[in-house]
Parts: C-alpha cells; structure tokens; sequence
C-alpha cells in the first residue's frame, strides 16, 4: 500500500516537472565526449538552458566519435535525426559532401539574424570546417592536436635530466634505452596511431599525405603515404617495438590510461588528455613538442588539428533552428570559450577566447598548458601541414592502422605495410569519388 | 497413422497463419530484400543519391585482400570454436554422467553460462585477459610471457576463441548429457562383462551412439561461431589486430555501420547468405541421410 501510493506520487511530480518543459523547443545535441569532458559538454548545455527559457538543449552521448556518426546518419535516413551532431574530423569530408543532409552553420546563422564573424575564429583550426568558397559549414567545437607527454619522476629514476624532453627521434631512442635500463616495464606508448604517426607525421616534417592538398583541393585525391621518409618512420617504430621501447595500446586513447597509471614513462595522444592526465596522475609530468626525425629538412614544420565540430542537420523546423543558432552564439563566448580550452587542452578555437587566456597569464602559471597552440602555430601552414581531407576517411583511417599493426607485429615489412596502406586507401578514395560526383 | 485436422474454410489457416507471416515478412524478408537490392547500387552515405553499379561492389570486394584474409579467419575461427567446443563439452558431460552425489549442483554451475549474453561473455573474458589490467594478464607476465592481444594477432584469437567456446559450453553441455543418458544401460554393462575397459566402451559404444549429437551440435555451433559470436569480438577485438579477428559478419558490421559504406557491406551480407544457404542444405541432405530417428 505505502509503496504504492509513494509510487503515484513520484509519477505524478515527475508529469508535473516536465509540464513546463513542453513549451519549450527541444534540441537534441549528440556528442562523444566522455569522462571530466562529459561533464563539461553538460554544463554547456545546463548553462544556456538557465539563460533562457525558450529552448532546452538536451545533449545524450551516442557513443565513442565513429559510432556517433553512424548513429546520425542512420538517424537522417530513418527521418529522425538529432539538430547538432558532434563529427570528428575524418568525418569531415562525408559530411561536406551530403548537401541538403546538412544545414551550413554559415546558412544557420545568416537566417538566424543572430551576429557571426567566421573571422573571430582562429584560421587554422575554421579553415578545417570552410569550404572552398570560404563559408563556414560547421561550427568549430573541440579541437586537438597531438603532444609529446613525459613522466617526469620515471626521467629522474633513469637518471635523466626531467626537465630536457628527447627532441628528436635520435635523442628520443637514447632515452628509451636508459628508461628500459631503469626498469620501465612500458617505455614508450601512443594514442591514435594513424593521426599521430602518419597524418600528423606527414605536417610536422612537411610532407604530403595524400595529393591536391592532402584532399583539400577536391576528390580525386591520392594517398602518398609509402614514401621513404614515412616508411623509414613506421621502421623505427617497429624497430622500438621489437627492443621492447614501444608498447601499442590500441587504436583510440587506450595508451592515455596507460601513461597516467605510471605503466608507461612516455606517450604522445591528444592534447586534449591532459585533463584526465592532470586529475589521474600521482606524478611530475611535461608537456611537449613531438620529436621529429632531423634528416628531414625543414622539420619541424606546424602540426595540423584533430578533435570534432558541431554539425546541424537538415529538414528541421526554423524555430529549432533559430534554437540551435543561439546555442552555437552562447558557445562562442570568449570566457566559455577561454574556461573550455584551459580546463581540456583542446586549443582555443576563437582569437578572443586565446587572448584572454594569455591576458590572464594562465600559460605562465601553468607551464605545458599553451605547447599545443604553439606546435599549431610553429611555422605558417603549407600545402601539407594546412590541414585534410579525404572521402571515407573512417574507412581510411581504419586500413592505415590495421596496416601499422601489421608492421609492428611483424607480420610484414614497413615497406609492404605502408604500401598495402596506399593501396587499400587509394581504394576507398575511388569508391568516395564515385559515389559523390557532384561534391 | 496420421492425424488430420480439417479446416473448413480454406482461409481461416491462412489467417492463422498470417501474424508470424508478416513478422517474417517485415523483419526478414524485407530487410534482406533491401540488401540484396544495395548489393548492386553505388550510394554516398546519406542516401541522397544512388545509382546501379551492376557487378562492381562484387568485383572490389574480391579484390579487397582484407575480405579474402576474413574468410580464412572466419575458416579457422569457426573450425577452433566448434571442435574446441564440442571436445570440452563431451568430456565434461561425461565427468558429469557419472557424478552421483551433488548432480543437480555440477549440472547447474555447468549450465549457467548459457545465460550469459556474448556481449557480456566478451567483456568478461576481456577484463580477465586485458593487456594493462588483468588478472590472468598479470599472471602471464609473472611467468615472462608477453602478453597484448592489442597487437599479437594470435593471443587475440586465443582471446576471442576461449570467450566463444566458454559462452557455448553449457548448450553442447546438455545436449550431450541428454544423449549419454539415452544410453541404455545394458549395453554398456554387456561390453563390461565382456572386459572392455571404460575407454574402450566410451570408444566403441558410447561415442557411436553419440554420433547424431555431436553432428547435430556441430552444425548449431558453427552457426553460432558464424554470427553469434559478433558480442564477443565487438567487446574485444573489435577485429583486430590487422584484422586478424575480423570474422565476415564483423567485416559486414564495420565496413557497413562503422564506415558506411553500405554498397560493399551489403555485397557482403549477399555472399554471407550464399554461404549460410549452402551450408544448411548440404548439411540437412547429409543428417537426412546418416541419421536414422
């Protein structure tokens, strides 16, 4: 009896809590942020649903960024999909090529009569997400770029100086050497093989990934992935890997965890890990440049983004639209902006918000924090460190990897491995082409 | 003698009849309409436009040398799941025959996986065996082997072969408990008097009679390796490493949802139909024929 009648009660103020939402335009927001960056993409949304009352954000997580994507694209084809999409930026190219699936941010905000500056947004991080016309068609949200992270206390036990990180991969095989001497299980790990050593390899030392501007300059790209110098590169892995320097973690941020926890004394993953590596880790760590290979001339060069942004999609109402425009406004705010990039390590996507941040004197106070936007910034962008773009790149970018861990494992030489690579994603290039003639 | 129920409408049976007709329809026949029908047509992920392609997802799919390496894993996987499975599941429904005290409380703990979803199984055995943080991980590598399915292409298959098999064991479990205790009694007794040894009985009596069994319960778990193992590598491998997990079905799952590119994944599944049609007619002439009910 008591049970029940508590349960009426609960079902009835639960109806009555959500009365009042149902005059509000709801906005489905789905997303891939996980752990401390969950809690932020929630704050997000809590916040611009306190500052006003005509709509209520409501942000679900649909799993890790490849699954999410599915999920909205399947979404769109069954006529029901979510107003923002978070993609990922191999996503990119997909969804610029599905007009009248997408709504262009620039569309959104022109209609919306709300104010938008696509210039108060830093170049090398919008110019991703602009087509070739100059219009902006997604909103920048979370970007990355991938650093070098060392364990300080690991540096200090080896008998290293912890305050020189190796700059090269030279120096970087010498100190592999002393921490395995030291008894370091796991020297060295990475997270997200293929962004890190080959896409963002590629920038660093000034090479192309694939032709037409790494894709940028239309779909009848090709990949170039088995040159020398990136075969010589997956060698040198391999070669760590069989001394027992390298231990391959997977294809996503496995390895991240695995620094944090102390297992492994190195790891270069996304900037974006140093808020879980700053709550998690119970030791002294820096942040740091990649190394590079000195051979290579003019290496180092500027290292490109990785990370997602905010796609809309289209066949909405204009009242979730003009919805979705204001939270696209609220977001772009310099102090939002500027507590997102200093809490995550994702760079700061507006010039007002990097101002602030270095107004504040927070890279000062906590030194690491800014080696990112520096790495982005190290040399004016190239045809091959501008940024990519290519058809499918999911399916790209799962071929390269599969083909890396076949060259660590020893399956095959980096040669044939690399080759394959090339091969295989000059495949699902062709079949993107085919399919999306008119983009 | 055959019993007959008349019906006198020769339209109430298919009335009867017509609920699970359209439930097969919709959720079967449908569906796989459609992917025979992607099969052949060229499409961009959103289906916004899509054009005949004839023969051309076929073509690049046997040109594609990570689709050829996938029938090989499918061809071992399925091969090491099945015998594997069976062998431990006779020998423990054997064990278990002749337990006579606390029966009920071995047949139980030995049923109990079956209740256990792959997907769960999966996550289980992938805990237990995690290169970073597992307990019989951490084992291996007090007795100096290097252990990282993340990369070792055959300590993967290992992985997801002993979760499959362990997920399977209780169904193959009971069905050969069943059978060995059709047996009758006498038999087995005779060849005693006549001194055969146990193993000797087992071989020449029990094992022969066992024989319908163990066919029927090879067709079921290559079945089940062929698509229901798909939890457990999700929850795993996913595949990898390099594909060395990657089963056909998984390859249908990853190049379709994951990379949406439906023209190839639905080739695919076309093929994977072929095979499974194949399988089940070749396999139903040969129990028809040795099988005597």
């Amino acid at each position: 009896m008591k049970l029940k009648s508590i349960a009426l009660a609960a079902t009835a103020s639960a109806l009555w809590a959500t009365l009042p939402a149902q005059a509000q335009t709801e906005i489905q927001w789905w997303h891939s942020m996980t752990g401390a960056l969950g809690d932020r993409v929630n704050e997000f949304a809590n916040g611009f649903n306190a500052s006003q009352k005509d709509y209520k954000v409501v942000p679900v997580y649909k799993g890790a960024y490849p699954e999410s994507m599915t999920a909205a694209i399947a979404a769109y084809r069954a006529g029901n999909a979510p107003h923002i999409v978070q993609v990922f930026e191999v996503g990119t190219a997909t969804m610029m090529s599905a007009k009248g699936a997408i709504k262009p941010v620039y569309v959104l905000m022109k209609e919306s009569g709300l104010k938008f500056d696509p210039k108060a947004y830093v170049s090398a991080v919008a110019g991703y997400y602009t087509d070739s016309k100059g219009n902006m068609l997604s909103m920048p949200f979370n970007s990355s770029t991938p650093v070098f992270y060392i364990n300080k206390d690991a540096f200090k036990k080896a008998g290293l100086d912890p305050n020189v990180a190796p700059k090269t991969w030279k120096e970087f095989a010498a100190v592999a050497g002393k921490l395995k001497a030291s008894g370091q299980d796991c020297v060295y790990t990475t997270g997200w093989p293929s962004w890190v050593h080959v896409e963002n390899f590629s920038a660093w030392h000034n090479l192309p990934i694939g032709t037409l501007e790494n894709g940028i300059g239309g779909v009848n790209t090709e990949f170039k992935i088995n040159s020398p110098a990136h075969v010589a590169h997956i060698e040198l892995l391999a070669g760590f890997a069989k001394n027992g320097w390298f231990t391959y973690a997977g294809r996503r941020n496995e390895a991240e965890a695995k620094f944090f926890s102390g297992e492994c004394a190195m790891l270069t993953s996304s900037s974006a890990a140093q808020a879980n590596i700053r709550k998690n880790a119970k030791f002294d760590f820096s942040v740091n440049f990649l190394p590079y290979n000195d051979s290579i001339k003019g290496a180092p060069q500027n290292s490109i983004i990785g990370g997602a942004s905010l796609w809309v999609l289209g066949g909405k109402k204009p009242a979730e639209y003009k919805g979705v425009a204001q939270f696209f406004n609220y977001l772009s705010q310099p102090e939002l902006q500027a507590k997102w990039h200093q809490e995550t390590g994702y760079v700061p996507i507006t010039n007002a918000a990097a101002e602030l941040t270095k107004a504040s004197g927070y890279y000062e106070k906590n030194p690491g924090t800014d080696v990112a936007v520096k790495q982005l910034n190290n040399k004016p962008p190239t045809a091959n460190s501008k940024g990519l773009r290519f058809g499918n790149f999911v399916q790209g970018r799962t071929v390269i990897e599969e083909e890396i861990e076949a060259a660590l494992a020893g399956k095959k030489s980096a040669q044939q491995a690399m080759d394959d690579a090339t091969a295989r994603g000059n495949d699902i290039l062709r079949k993107f082409a085919a399919a999306n003639k008119g983009g | 003698m055959e019993k007959r129920v008349v019906l006198r409408s020769p339209w109430l049976p298919y009335l009867l009849v017509a609920p699970q007709l359209a439930i097969t329809v919709i959720f079967f026949f449908w569906p796989a309409g459609q992917a025979l029908w992607f099969a052949f047509l060229r499409q961009d992920a959103f289906g916004l436009s899509a054009e005949f392609a004839g023969l051309d997802n076929f073509r690049d799919l046997f040109n594609d040398s990570a689709y050829l390496a996938s029938f090989q894993v499918t061809a071992v996987f399925s091969l090491l799941v099945a015998v594997g499975g069976i062998v431990l599941a006779l020998l423990l429904a054997v064990m278990a025959d002749r337990v006579i005290r606390g029966a009920l409380a071995y047949r139980t703990l030995l049923i109990w996986p079956y209740a256990v979803a792959p997907a769960v199984a999966g996550v289980l055995w992938g805990f237990l065996f995690a290169p970073s943080i597992g307990i019989l991980s951490y084992l291996m590598k007090q007795m100096g082997i290097d252990w990282n399915w993340v990369l070792n292409s055959g300590q993967a298959m290992t992985l997801v072969v002993i979760a499959s098999i362990w997920k399977q064991i209780s169904y193959n479990f009971l069905f050969f408990l069943a059978g060995l205790q059709s047996i009758p009694r006498s038999l087995i007794e005779a060849a005693a008097i006549d001194g055969a040894r146990p193993f000797r009985r087992f071989w020449t009596i029990v094992f022969p009679l066992l024989s319908p069994t163990t066919f029927f319960l090879l067709v079921v778990n290559i079945v089940y390796a062929f698509f229901d193992t798909f939890g457990v590598i999700d929850a795993t491998t996913q595949g990898g490493p390099s594909g060395a997990t990657q089963i056909l079905v998984y390859k249908v799952y990853e190049d379709g949802v994951k990379s949406a590119d439906l023209g190839g994944s639905s080739a695919q599944s076309a093929i994977l139909m072929l095979i499974v049609i194949t399988l089940t007619v070749v396999q139903f002439r040969f129990v028809e024929r040795r099988v005597n009910y």
